[in-house]
């Protein structure tokens, strides 16, 4: 439970709570106006963490150099390969396959079945089990156009306006229009969305949506999709092969700048192995475990951003990787749950942020960035935040409003997840608000690549969170899970289309690399500066310095 | 954890470490100086990478957890289980029917069930494990997926279950039959794949998509709101 100072502003908003449910039973959703584009650009300005300067820098090596990437962003690129690669004879494989997938969230998982179905023989290739991923732990929700009163058009106009028209216009209308195949595949595949007697879809709005399109499955979405995709891919032993805890450290091209193969590094045996393949697909995910600003994270333990290391050396070109995405509402309260999720569906159904008076201060619904910088001002400039024991500081989210806007047992049933995690911790967020600060959530930039999924490197597929341009510099909820489908597909079908033509391979390489590794020593870069890092490290510093021999996998030194 | 942080003794694998309290096990194990590799996911409770069997001071009862859920008591000993040995049958979806044959074909094991309820208070998703295992019994898919719906596959049900049974790869079947067949289709979903097909936005998206900024910016916020 919350400390008796925190009770003395729990008291303040139960106080105020009346009103503002009367005020959201007369205006729905616009309990507060929503900011005009100046105020949106003025709040952004001055409190989003990617807008202060020391958050970017220019990347001093490889394809982007002399761009303003996220800082962390750019410490991790300008770093060394983890082993020499000239002790591999490349001329030997371990794996000969049609189509290779790197990483087995959503994305990967719908890339390897449709390969797959396709026809191809796969191999994919995780870091920890099948599904252990960002894909599993999306609560909110999947976005698609398919109500009546709304439109592949609008859908366009939201994506766009929430990622400030920097988006590739061809990649998000691809999205949009792929939209609601994509959400009859998963239904068809098993997926249990939330539904209408009718059979009608039950949609929410999201945050800068002006339409409900947000489809769920309780608030379990990426489970209830991400298990789906798992059990296909272990329904399907005959064409996809998987090798779970197993890392791909580096890409391998052939002499005539095509992807052609990758190193594999298996975390417990510590044994690396060389796979062919005649087209590759990254969907290795996001980024949240760099813990970018010093930030919490609502990342899966892997996100350590390992395929944009190895594409970024081979030559691909990164798009927005200078814009971090942080969720407003992360958990301050209690310690153990610090920086984890708490979905934006809270807000959809009706929970109000507040400050330490009770007091509104900011339509529930804006885009992320803009809704995150408002929480940011509640708590600095404003100093209306509520301070914990560790001395963190949060504003409330009003939870209690949900039953009371949507009956009693409206948590219960659409909330399970969030009502367990913070019972777990002896809070019931039935009866008592949470406490929440912007946590890092998402990687909004990545590599470029065209409408099919192919980066500028034949042979090269991306999908996921790892790709870049389709929600410029701002993603809005549920498009995520939206574009793990829509461009898993898309990079499936069309990297197996690859390998069934025919690839001629040219003479195998990894002269990439070396080039790479020049151009970072020139900088004189310390030599045991490696990525990808493939694991966090939080073993704590007294140990740590105890611990002479041992390898670490997650530094960044 | 406050700023005096107060040390408690727990048992990792029968160790014992120093940490402080109010770690959760993972948060425990890394203090201690572990770098996990098995037995730790998403960290958040969604994954169920990290089953841990536990016991507290001066309690004979054998419990489970999640390792990145459960906070150490002082005295706690513990030990990991990162997987789960369970074959898993393989299936075609578009090939099955929804109904009780189904489940004794692919799933015999679960008409073994003696009811003891063991699976369901090893849950840590709290969910009736051997209601729904008793729906499959019946037949009764819907039931069993809807019961079963926040299941993460950690194991710890099949691990303590005196009739073997793998629950939680039956649950995955029964809602993946749920949901295929046993809901209702969406009319308007239906709908609006018919008319992408046929290409009806397909106009008005290569406009948009060389509308210049301005332009679009304009058509953006005056685009009417209209949430349910
Ligand atoms: C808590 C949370 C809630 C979210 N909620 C929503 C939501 O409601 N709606 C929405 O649209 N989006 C949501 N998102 C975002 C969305 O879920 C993610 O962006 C998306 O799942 C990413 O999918 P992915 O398949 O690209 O990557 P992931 O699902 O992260 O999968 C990447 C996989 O690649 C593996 N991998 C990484 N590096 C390597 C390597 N070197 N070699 C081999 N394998 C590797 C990882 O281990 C992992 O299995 C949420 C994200 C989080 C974290
Ligand atoms: S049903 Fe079994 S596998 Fe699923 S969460 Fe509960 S104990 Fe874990
Ligand atoms: S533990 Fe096994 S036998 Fe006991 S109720 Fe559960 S499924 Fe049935």
């Amino acid at each position: 439970m919350y400390p008796d100072y925190m009770m003395k502003s729990v008291e303040m908003v139960e106080k105020t709570r009346p009103q503002r449910l009367e005020l959201a039973r007369k205006l729905g959703k616009q309990v507060f106006p929503p900011m005009n584009e100046k105020e949106r650009e003025d709040v952004l300005n001055r409190f989003h963490p990617d807008y202060k300067k020391e958050s970017r820098r220019k990347i001093r090596v490889g394809v982007n150099k002399g761009e303003q990437l996220t800082t962390e962003v750019a410490d991790l690129l300008e770093s060394y390969s983890r082993v020499d690669p000239a002790i591999f004879d490349l001329n030997k494989a371990d794996y000969d396959t049609d189509v290779l997938v790197i990483g087995a969230g959503s994305a990967g998982m719908a890339a390897a079945i449709t390969a797959g179905i396709n026809g191809s023989n796969v191999l994919l290739a995780t870091k920890l089990r099948l599904g252990d991923s960002n894909s599993m732990m999306a609560q909110g929700g999947i976005q698609a156009a398919d109500q009546k009163n709304d439109s592949p058009v609008l859908h366009y106009l939201d994506v766009m306006g929430g990622g400030h028209f920097d988006n590739k216009p061809d990649l998000v209308r691809a999205l949009v229009n792929d939209g609601p195949i994509a959400i009859k595949w998963l239904e068809d595949l098993g997926v249990m969305f939330d539904k209408n007697e009718d059979g009608s879809m039950m949609v929410k709005p999201g945050g800068g949506t002006c339409r409900s399109r947000m489809h769920s499955t309780r608030d379990y979405t990426g489970a209830g999709i991400c298990r789906v995709l798992r059990d296909e891919v272990y329904n399907m032993p005959d064409r996809i092969k998987y090798l779970e805890f197993t890392s791909i450290i580096e890409l391998i091209l052939d002499d005539k700048g095509q992807a052609v193969g990758a190193i594999a590094y298996h975390l417990e045996t510590k044994q690396y192995s060389i796979i062919k393949a005649r087209s590759i697909i990254i969907a290795t995910g996001g980024f949240g475990r760099l813990h970018i600003r010093g930030f919490e994270t609502t990342n899966h333990y892997g996100a350590t951003a390992d395929g944009l290391v190895i594409a970024y050396r081979a030559g691909a070109n990164l798009m927005f990787m200078d814009s971090v995405q942080y969720h407003p509402t992360g958990a301050v309260f209690p310690e153990q749950i610090l920086g984890f999720l708490c979905t934006e569906k809270i807000r959809t159904m009706g929970a109000q942020p507040v400050n330490m008076d009770g007091d509104l201060f900011v339509y529930p619904l804006e885009p992320r960035d803009v809704e995150a910088s408002a929480f940011i001002r509640e708590c600095t400039e404003r100093k209306k935040g509520i301070t914990t024991p560790a001395n963190r500081v949060g504003i409330w989210l009003d939870s209690p409003l949900v039953d009371q806007i949507n009956g009693e047992g409206a948590i219960q049933k659409n909330l399970p997840a969030m009502l367990r995690q913070f019972k777990r911790f002896d809070i019931d967020i039935v009866k008592y608000p949470m406490l929440v600060f912007p946590t890092l959530h998402y990687q909004n930039g990545g590599i470029e690549i065209d409408e099919k999924g192919e980066s500028g490197i034949p042979g090269l597929y991306v999908a996921g969170e790892a790709v870049g341009g389709i929600h410029g510099r701002n993603r809005l909820m549920g498009n995520s899970q939206l574009d793990l489908i829509v461009f898993g597909r898309r990079s499936g079908y069309w990297a197996s289309e690859r390998a069934k033509i025919g690839v001629k391979v040219g003479k195998l390489t990894m002269q990439h690399v070396y080039d790479y590794e020049k151009e970072v020593s020139a900088l004189n870069i310390p030599k045991k500066k490696i990525a990808p890092i493939i694991l966090p490290d939080y073993i704590p510093d007294h140990v740590k310095v105890k611990q002479k021999t041992t390898e670490y996998f997650g530094t960044l030194f | 954890m406050s700023e005096k942080q107060k040390m408690i003794k727990v048992f990792i694998m029968g160790e014992a470490y120093e940490v402080p309290e109010g770690s959760t096990i993972v948060m425990a194990m890394e203090y201690a100086g572990y770098q996990l590799k098995k037995g730790v996911g998403c960290r958040e409770g969604f994954c169920g990478a990290c089953a841990t069997v536990y016991r507290e001071k001066g309690d004979y009862k054998l419990q489970g957890g999640l390792a990145c859920q459960t906070v150490v008591t002082d005295g706690m000993t513990l030990a990991q289980i990162p997987f789960v040995p369970a074959e898993k049958p393989v299936y075609d979806i578009k090939k099955l029917k929804p109904d009780i044959d189904t489940i004794k074909a692919l799933f015999p094991m679960v008409f073994r069930c003696v009811a003891c309820n063991t699976c369901t208070k090893a849950c840590p998703q709290e969910i009736k494990v051997m209601d729904y295992v008793q729906a499959l019994k019946r037949g009764d898919v819907a039931r069993a997926a809807n019961l079963s719906f926040d299941c993460i596959r950690c194991g710890l049900c099949a691990l303590r279950c005196p009739a073997e049974i793998v629950q939680y790869n039956a649950a995955t079947l029964a809602q993946r039959l749920y949901g295929r067949y046993l809901v209702k289709k969406s009319p308007e979903l239906e709908e609006r794949i018919v008319e992408i097909g046929e290409g009806k936005y397909d106009q008005e998206l290569a406009e948009l998509e060389k509308m210049p900024r301005e332009e679009l910016s304009k058509r953006y916020y005056a685009r009417e709101i209209k949430l349910k």
